[in-house]
């Protein structure tokens, strides 16, 4: 099948173009001022439209096995097409944990069978996410796994971290870190300060990740292996992050939208959409979480999608389950709160994630002949609202609602098959 | 699903919903009925035909039974919801277990939850009133509401309570009734210190929280209106925020020496139950200005305002007809 994309404003990582786009098979056949329509079986005229690579998220919860009244492979790898991405990678979490090679491989086929976007399982560092002993980072990495985290928890002992990173060396892996010391948000809601004062609600400190972040910079120091930090929320991380990327240590930082656009007020209702690990911070963290992005400090935008059925999120915020969706609304949050330059957010969102979850091979390609065809198609000045009942996940726990989001996603190519068109999923 | 919006007024979730007018206009009608309270036959028909259900979630047989006679009085038909013999355990969902309940026809319900925000929730999914009997840390309305009212009438004071000074010492981070108690009489005019340790404090105890804070009891004992002394748990030596019972009555307990420096008109409060020989180490009978007994008292007669208030559809307050006559020993009733 051949596919032409006129006309596209072209942001990759060799700058910016306009130009025609052909897609033969699974791959960019042709760039080109001028391409001839003739013998393209499909075209889509993209005038005014940004052509990037597909996105790549770092950071998501499929649910599946386990809790797949929450979202399924292929609910999730739907919200994920939706979102222009076209890999993600799925956390470890899972009932079973994904500490295995048959339950990765369970995982990766599910996302082929589904077949909107590359789902590429995470393993968790220690058995059954316990904190206890290390998995088979061997075998798995034999299975393909790049991404290795025990996220939902921080790894708790410094010990079994030092050696975690120790035997990582050279296996081609990365082993990232959910910062939280558990001993300080035992019982947390939200964020420690005047809001959960107010609200008589017990407060996550930001030092309970600022101290783990400091923990694992240092490790990383000692053994000069290195790590990735996922999600991180604070003010003091970003500059623990700057200092330790100064000093040239290998190390790489995600921030989810959430954490860049939403503030703790936000509790104030009750909400437990509004509950998410870590908590929604101040409005100076978020200003530093912008700014970390904008600097590079923060390498990538991850969304922490977080899937959860409603009857969990309608009750009281000390039972209710932490997370939100993010797949769907990735890119019109940002636009939205981001003050960067447009190629810098598509940066963020493709070839910087690509890299670290070890997928620059075939995601966030320069977008030239010979090159993979995942792609992503958005207009980045349609403002738009989220509707909650038309969402592709099979959970509703967005918290933009009636927030005016900027960016949308209109079509979204994966190994050459346009998965979504005009801002629908084909299948 | 989502129910059609509701006047917020319906319902008493915050103190700080009322206002200090709002307040005021309970507390008013609270001295109606004292009145009431103080008839041979201590009941009136201005609810009747209301229901009014209580569910408590957490513990708190005073608390129920102060909302309970409250409801009778007023000839509200009451009903109890038991959580220990409820499908909650059972798996049901709170939201279901209330608009199980709604179903059958209830006017208020009247919530105790140890989660905070529990009776926000409830609020919005529900059609009735739902006065809020104490939500974890965060807030008791109705003690609130009581407290205030217990002050005002012990000082004989109409109105609001312009210029008192008020310590509240204790366990504020854990306390809803410091956060509602606190903020009530802020709203009325009292200069509010909070005295505790840092680590009973919440960790922002700014000046949106009290007009002072301090650690040191001993500096503030000799100028103050009303010392209000918090329930020191047990518990709270298990999690290192003090490190035993005795340092804690020794820093900050009435003992019989910071008795003997209190004025003798310093009103004494708790909202129960004490711990004795803990937060208060002298037997508050021979305290003259006590009026923890009173607290209880005037419980009833503000829970009857506030049920009053939210479900009485713009009736004439009950003791209204012979507070005019009479207004003066209404008056008088709550000093006692």
């Amino acid at each position: 099948m051949s596919l032409l994309i006129t006309g596209a404003r072209v942001i990759d990582p060799n700058g910016e173009r306009r130009v025609d786009v052909r897609v033969d098979g699974v791959i960019v056949s042709d760039v080109a001022d001028r391409l001839d329509p003739v013998d393209a079986d499909d075209v889509i005229d993209a005038a005014g439209l940004v052509l990037a690579p597909g996105f790549v998220d770092l950071h998501v919860h499929l649910r599946e096995p386990g809790r797949e009244e929450a979202e399924t492979i292929e609910t999730g790898s739907r919200a994920a097409a939706l979102g222009g991405f076209t890999a993600v990678v799925a956390m470890p979490n899972t009932d079973p944990t994904q500490d295995s090679v048959e339950v990765v491989d369970f995982v990766r086929r599910q996302g082929e069978r589904a077949g909107l976007c590359e789902v590429l399982p995470s393993g968790s560092i220690t058995i059954g996410r316990a904190g206890e002993r290390l998995t088979p980072f061997a075998e798995l990495a034999g299975a393909g796994v790049k991404i290795f985290t025990d996220d939902g928890n921080g790894v708790q002992d410094p010990l079994l971290m030092r050696r975690a990173l120790e035997y990582a060396d050279g296996l081609g892996i990365t082993l990232a870190q959910h910062c939280e010391v558990e001993r300080l948000t035992a019982g947390a809601v939200m964020h420690e300060g005047a809001c959960c004062s107010r609200l008589g609600l017990p407060g996550w400190p930001s030092i309970a990740e600022e101290l783990m972040l400091h923990r694992d910079i240092e490790l990383v120091r000692l053994t000069g292996v290195g790590m990735h930090f996922l999600h991180l929320s604070t003010a003091k991380s970003v500059e623990l992050v700057r200092a330790a990327k100064a000093d040239g240590l290998p190390i790489t930082a995600e921030a989810t939208p959430h954490h860049f656009s939403l503030t703790d007020e936000r509790l104030a209702t009750y909400d437990a959409l509004y509950k998410v690990n870590p908590p929604l911070r101040t409005r100076d963290d978020l200003a530093a979480i912008r700014a970390g992005l904008a600097d590079g400090t923060i390498d990538a935008i991850a969304t922490d999608h977080a899937p959860h059925a409603p009857e969990t999120k309608e009750q009281p915020l000390d039972q209710a389950p932490p997370g939100m969706l993010g797949l769907e609304t990735a890119l019109g949050v940002s636009l939205a709160s981001l003050d960067m330059e447009l190629v810098d957010v598509i940066a963020a969102l493709s070839w910087k994630p690509a890299a670290i979850a070890g997928v620059a091979d075939r995601h966030g390609r320069p977008i030239e002949p010979g090159g993979p065809a995942n792609l992503t198609i958005f207009d980045p000045d349609q403002v738009w609202e989220v509707v909650p009942a038309r969402l592709a996940s099979k959970s509703r726990n967005t918290p933009y609602i009636g927030m005016p989001l900027r960016g949308r996603v209109l079509h979204t190519i994966f190994q050459g098959d346009p998965v979504v068109r005009d801002g629908a999923a084909l299948r | 699903m989502t129910p059609a919006l509701k006047n917020p007024s319906r319902s008493l979730l915050d103190i700080e919903d009322l206002g200090a007018d709002g307040i005021i206009r309970i507390l008013d009608l609270a001295d109606h009925m004292a009145e009431v309270n103080r008839r041979p036959n201590p009941k009136v028909p201005a609810l009747r035909g209301k229901t009014v259900c209580s569910v408590f979630f957490e513990d708190s047989t005073r608390t129920r039974l102060s909302f309970e006679t409250a409801a009778k009085r007023l000839s509200a038909d009451t009903m109890t919801f038991a959580v220990s013999q409820s499908s909650l355990n059972k798996g049901e969902s709170l939201r279901d277990t209330i608009e199980t309940i709604a179903a059958m026809g209830v006017d208020a319900f009247v919530v105790r939850h140890g989660s905070s925000g529990a009776p926000h929730l409830i609020d919005a999914w529900t059609q009735a009133s739902v006065i809020n009997a104490g939500d974890g840390w965060h807030a008791h309305p109705t003690q609130a509401l009581l407290d205030a009212y217990t002050v005002r009438s012990a000082l004989g004071r109409t109105g609001g309570l312009d210029g008192l000074r008020m310590a509240i010492v204790g366990d504020v981070k854990h306390s809803r009734v410091a956060r509602s108690t606190a903020a009530a009489m802020r709203m009325l005019g009292v200069h509010v210190t909070v005295v505790a340790p840092r680590t009973l404090l919440p960790p922002d105890a700014s000046d949106a929280f009290a007009d002072a804070v301090t650690d040191r009891l001993d500096d503030v004992l000799a100028d103050l209106d009303v010392l209000y002394l918090l329930r020191m748990q047990q518990e709270r030596m298990n999690e290192a925020l003090v490190p035993s019972l005795r340092e804690y009555t020794t820093r900050f307990g009435l003992t019989t020496q910071r008795a003997a420096v209190l004025s003798p008109q310093t009103l004494i409060m708790h909202p129960g139950p004490m711990n004795r020989g803990v937060e208060i180490a002298v037997d508050p009978a021979e305290l003259p200005g006590a009026v923890i007994t009173q607290q209880v008292t005037n419980g009833i007669a503000v829970r009857m305002a506030v049920l009053f208030d939210l479900l009485g559809s713009g009736n004439t307050a009950p003791g209204a007809e012979t507070a005019d006559t009479n207004s003066d020993t209404s008056r008088e009733g709550g000093s006692q």
